[in-house]
């Protein structure tokens, strides 16, 4: 897996959660969300690069500025990221369950 | 509706709580865990050994249709009382991923069903992470190969 596109990776940096949470508020221009950090605007522009690549922030050209969204569906995917795992668990589980059911029949 | 499998995994904590109720008498859950045909059964894996006792240990493995060793894991056991808790080590050979300490206890909750609490505990918050999101991964790996295979077939 790409690791520049890894979501996980992309949330891992506290800037990039700040960024996520400013522009999870209201859609912001990439000046404005700059505008909001101490650090230098190119660094934030990487960041917010990083964001759109993995699809967690959507960009919308408005005149000169590029206004950026927040991706609620890719939002989901990560709040959602422990789901996979609990199903392994429930299947595995499901199937313990009619393991031993088949054998307290045969008992 | 409600979920019969919890996961719960406090955000910076390196302990998970894997919850589970059961339609089965407490004395079948736990013999699920303890004989070698059924934890195979179940589990999906071959098990080379399985020392239900204080300082025994166990070894899981997994092979491909075609015979070859995909997965193998081992643990010790360090606690053991019958129906009531497994107190083991598991760790995942041949992974980067560190030895996990997991308490494994038991419940009856009536006569016909029993209830699993199991708290892992990993070496740190961002093993537990790694962890937790291999399935998550590992579904990302497998639709990426299907579109390969599609496209491949195509191509």
């Amino acid at each position: 897996m790409n690791l520049r596109r890894d979501v996980f990776q992309a949330i891992a940096d506290p800037t990039r959660r700040s960024i996520l949470m400013l522009v999870a508020t209201q859609s912001m221009t990439a000046g404005a969300i700059a505008s909001n950090f101490d650090t230098a605007r190119p660094t934030v522009s990487k960041h917010l690069q990083i964001l759109t690549e993995c699809e967690l922030l959507t960009q919308e050209q408005n005149g000169r500025e590029m206004i950026y969204h927040l991706n609620p569906n890719k939002m989901k995917e990560i709040a959602n990221f422990i789901e996979p795992f609990r199903q392994m668990w429930d299947e595995k589980f499901n199937k313990l369950e009619s393991v031993m059911k088949a054998y307290q029949q045969k008992k | 509706m409600e979920l019969k499998t919890k996961i719960q995994a406090e955000e910076n904590k390196q302990e998970i709580l894997i919850t589970r109720e059961f339609d089965l008498p407490l004395e079948l859950l736990f013999k699920a865990y303890t004989e070698a045909e059924l934890v195979e059964q179940w589990m999906g894996t071959k098990v080379l050994k399985l020392e239900n006792q204080q300082h025994g240990g166990y070894q899981f493995e997994t092979s491909n249709p075609q015979g070859d060793v995909v997965f193998r894991a081992n643990g010790t056991i360090h606690e053991f009382v019958q129906n009531q808790k497994i107190t083991r080590t598991f760790q995942m050979e041949n992974t980067p991923f560190p030895v996990q300490l997991e308490f494994l206890e038991f419940e009856k909750l009536t006569e016909s069903t029993s209830k699993i609490v199991i708290k892992t505990i990993y070496k740190s918050v961002d093993y537990r992470d790694q962890i937790l999101k291999l399935p998550f991964a590992q579904g990302l790996n497998m639709a990426h190969n299907r579109l390969q295979e599609i496209f491949s077939k195509e191509a």
